[in-house]
């Protein structure tokens, strides 16, 4: 099933390299960052010697006229890995030796490069065919070029790590001939790698960026600096639903470094020469807010009253197996439990900025973006301009985690820039990220289950949603197929709290209350809890259909890899396993989570995780993917703590919201299986099991079961 | 605004600010040195963290005038070349994620071993609880910590 497609058509390999010109280009410059020059990566990364000329093989690749090789990473990163991982795929088909390779983030340049989009897990998935067949074309085209030099034929030359040999034992390098290769005419097919083969994936490398990381150097949006940059505040409503209706900004105007106070909308920007002194000028504005007079400013009681009120009103299901009704009427026995979560920030470590130069030329931004081409898009409405004239540049993210999809803080930097015509920074204070966010949507599920003959006959999950509900492929997730008779309603009620995607968006507590659930009803069932999945999934071989995203195998397969890894059921007295198991974003993981009481109170010490991606890009490094997912998963589910009262958020730093932190970490442990498919993505994957996992851990040392998040909030359990 | 001389990395700098400027503004936006991070400004998140006469301080709630006549150290400065044991330690466990919150992780186990060459586990999760790498990348940058005390 592996690398089905090994070859592939001139059309997809032009829709790369056409606005490259396939020409060559001399006197290179890293353009990308704007703060890395020839001299920077040299002292950085002092085992490469940079080249004196380049040849731009296609957008993804430049040959140096010494074989060194700089390969573009088209989508942002923000500590996904991509911008190593990506690269890897080229440099694999490439045949190029990784120590010789400089990788530059690509600008957004939709002509080149196809989704670049740092979102939903899929950079990998999605980019696997290209990435190979960029590199694989490149590296036939300089096969080619060197056979015609030695006038041979291409099929008898080989090539690896850069070098080209011919049967005679004559070699080239790809320097060498990377200027003949560039204006040959690029292959119709070229032959992709077998799995076996891979020498540079399945290889730990390390992260292309961590030598910048550790010394300081200049990487993230914040760190950007341009000629004749200002600096930026915003002050914005206080509470979700207000207008402005005056602002006094002597006081503003009077701090140092103040430049200009501008409003646009309902918000009011601070110009300054420093950010401490934009931060200082936004302080001292004195605002007038006005409420609305016709519905009342929001807060948590009332979203939750109509929430629990929706869960019991009738709605159009969106999915709707077998004979529902009946098999509730027949039933045995019916369970039914209610879960419960709150709107939750991203608390991305770098809370958002951007930087904008408006002029009547065009207009240039940088900084960190999950959506380059939404971003583009928007600035092009908002400032009635041509798209073209919008150049987009991604600098690496201090996190993301949805956050950075909705790139309302690009829009409000562009507009800034515009109206005080300067180039400007736009820089959020903590305060001004926790709470101007895009938050998780607080969710509310009632899962009932019909039991007949000691199995679930029916399952029938309702969702209540604040502005959005479960979306696409997701109510095929399992225990759809698993469950003759299924289904799922959705119903929401519309907040003007901004709601939007948050990493593993709703599976990141679906999860939780599926396999809190699950693990209920095979205690309730008496039932193994393993047994009793490995029936389920054995139960939906015979319903699959066209739509079914998870495959029962892959499940079963890492639920037995975790058990076996963790000893499941088989470990010393005092320690008390919990088991999740769960499929979103193409991936399937199995966790199984253990806890511990020390000094009389419940502490998660480990966690043992089975993950199916298919082929692993770069294992040490997607092992750190599973350990942060595992680790954001367990953080958010036991502390994420948000609500609001009268439209205003109930913390705004870190002082009254609590994230998790290194003591509370357990140690993690990560199993791959190996099976040679096509690769997955690692993001997200790793999360949504995680609080399900703990929560039934939880169980078995407490013997009390929790349905709400934060966990730590349940003091019956947590003590 | 008044006249400030501060020592950065064994350099002197003379700098005019205001008086209630943090040092972590004076070190981005003054001096250029972007390495130390902003992430909360009220001192929970350690991003950023630098050495005060060889001391770990959160750069975000000291004024400018907690570091004349004193010597500041950024991550910049924490080596010449990245080759702190530190910094080592974190390129052989490739610690990072997004990174973001690395040079304040760095700066404040960097002065938990100048003052403790041998800590045990429970003095580096101690030490490191004051540090959020939203991430999650904790375990490595535990496992860094050992591997450096290990070879310092």
């Amino acid at each position: 099933m592996a690398n089905k497609n090994n070859t592939i058509d001139r059309r997809s390999f032009l829709k790369v390299s056409s606005a490259a010109g396939g020409g060559m280009i001399l006197g290179f410059s890293i353009f990308m960052s704007g703060c890395k020059t020839d001299e920077v990566v040299k002292q950085i990364i002092p085992e490469i010697i940079m080249p004196d000329n380049w040849v731009t093989m296609s957008g993804w690749i430049k040959v140096g006229n010494n074989g060194v090789v700089t390969i573009m990473s088209p989508n942002p990163e923000i500590g996904q890995n991509v911008k190593t991982s990506m690269p890897m795929i080229i440099a694999e088909e490439l045949d190029v030796d990784w120590e010789n390779v400089v990788v530059e983030q690509a600008p957004l340049d939709s002509e080149k490069y196809e989704r670049q989009v740092a979102g939903g897990s899929q950079s990998i998935r999605h980019g696997w065919d290209a990435l190979r067949k960029a590199g694989a074309t490149t590296k036939a085209m300089l096969i080619s070029a060197a056979a015609a030099q030695w006038e041979v034929d291409a099929s008898t030359c080989t090539a690896s790590k850069g070098i080209i040999t011919n049967a005679y034992g004559d070699t080239l390098g790809y320097g060498e001939v990377a200027s003949a290769a560039a204006s040959l005419e690029v292959p119709e097919e070229v032959k992709l790698k077998k799995t076996e083969e891979y020498k540079i994936i399945g290889a730990s490398k390390r992260n292309v960026d961590l030598k910048q990381i550790i010394t300081g150097q200049p990487l993230f949006g914040i760190d950007t600096r341009e000629e004749g940059m200002m600096y930026a505040s915003v002050l914005r409503p206080s509470a979700f639903g207000q207008t402005l209706k005056s602002y006094d900004d002597t006081a503003a105007k009077s701090v140092n470094g103040v430049s200009q106070v501008i409003q646009f909308g309902n918000k009011v920007a601070v110009v300054a020469h420093s950010t401490w002194s934009a931060m200082k000028g936004k302080k001292a504005l004195i605002a007038q807010w006005e409420s609305p007079k016709d519905s009342p400013l929001e807060s948590t009681a009332d979203h939750d009253e109509k929430m629990l009120a929706l869960l019991d009103s009738k709605v159009k299901p969106v999915r709707n197996d077998g004979d529902v009704n009946k098999a509730f009427a027949e039933a045995d026995e019916v369970i039914e439990r209610t879960y419960e979560s709150p709107f939750l920030p991203h608390n991305c470590l770098e809370p958002m900025n951007f930087f904008a130069n408006v002029t009547d030329e065009k207009v240039y931004l940088k900084g960190p973006v999950q959506t380059p081409a939404w971003q583009q898009g928007r600035v092009a409405e908002i400032l009635k301009r041509d798209p073209k004239d919008i150049e987009v540049h991604m600098t690496r993210m201090g996190g993301g985690f949805g956050r950075r999809l909705y790139g309302d803080f690009g829009d409000e930097a562009a507009e800034i820039s515009s109206l005080a015509k300067v180039p400007i920074q736009l820089q959020f204070s903590r305060e001004d990220d926790m709470t101007a966010g895009t938050y998780r949507v607080a969710l509310k599920y009632k899962i009932r289950a019909a039991i007949k003959d000691n199995k679930i006959s029916g399952y029938h999950i309702t969702e209540a949603a604040s502005n959005s509900n479960m979306y696409g492929l997701i109510p095929n997730f399992f225990p759809a197929y698993a469950v003759d008779n299924y289904r799922v309603d959705n119903a929401k009620f519309d907040s003007n709290i901004t709601t939007g995607a948050w990493r593993a968006p709703y599976t990141n507590f679906l999860a939780f209350a599926e396999q809190s659930f699950m693990d209920e009803v095979s205690e309730i069932t008496n039932q193994d809890p393993i047994e009793m999945r490995l029936g389920m999934y054995e139960n939906a071989k015979k319903n699959k259909d066209e739509n079914m995203q998870w495959d029962p195998d892959r499940m079963a397969g890492v639920l037995k890899l975790v058990a076996d890894k963790s000893k499941y059921g088989t470990v010393q007295e005092g320690i008390h396993q919990g088991l999740s198991v769960y499929y979103s974003h193409n991936t399937h993981v199995a966790e199984v989570a253990e806890v511990q009481i020390i000094n009389g109170k419940p502490k998660v010490t480990k966690v043992t995780c089975a993950v199916d991606c298919g082929i692993v890009i770069n294992p040490d490094a997607a092992t750190n993917q599973i350990e942060g997912g595992i680790i954001d998963g367990i953080g958010h589910a036991m502390y994420g703590d948000f609500s609001f009262e009268n439209g205003k958020p109930s913390a705004s730093n870190f002082d009254k919201y609590r994230l998790i932190r290194s003591g509370d970490a357990p140690k993690i442990e990560v199993h791959f299986v190996d099976n040679g498919l096509n690769p997955t993505g690692l993001g997200e994957p790793s999360l949504p099991p995680a609080g399900g996992a703990v929560a039934n851990a939880l169980y078995k040392a407490t013997g009390k079961r929790i349905y709400k998040q934060p966990f730590v909030k349940e003091v019956e359990v947590l003590g | 605004m008044a006249s400030y001389i501060i020592n950065v990395n064994g350099n002197d700098h003379s700098v005019n600010v205001d008086e209630d400027t943090p040092i972590l503004w004076v070190l981005r936006d003054t001096l250029n040195l972007v390495g130390t991070k902003y992430g909360c400004g009220i001192a929970q998140c350690g991003a950023c963290t630098i050495h005060i006469d060889g001391a770990a301080a959160r750069s975000c709630s000291l004024p400018i005038g907690a570091a004349t006549g004193k010597k500041t150290t950024t991550i910049e400065g924490l080596s010449e070349d990245g080759t702190h044991p530190l910094q080592q330690a974190w390129i052989e466990h490739d610690v990072p994620q997004c990174g973001y919150c690395q040079a304040g992780q760095i700066m404040t186990a960097a002065a938990l071993l100048a003052d403790n060459t041998n800590p045990s586990d429970e003095e580096i999760e101690d030490t490191m609880h004051g540090n959020l790498c939203r991430c999650g990348t904790y375990n490595r940058i535990k496992a860094a910590v050992k591997t450096a005390a290990k070879n310092s």
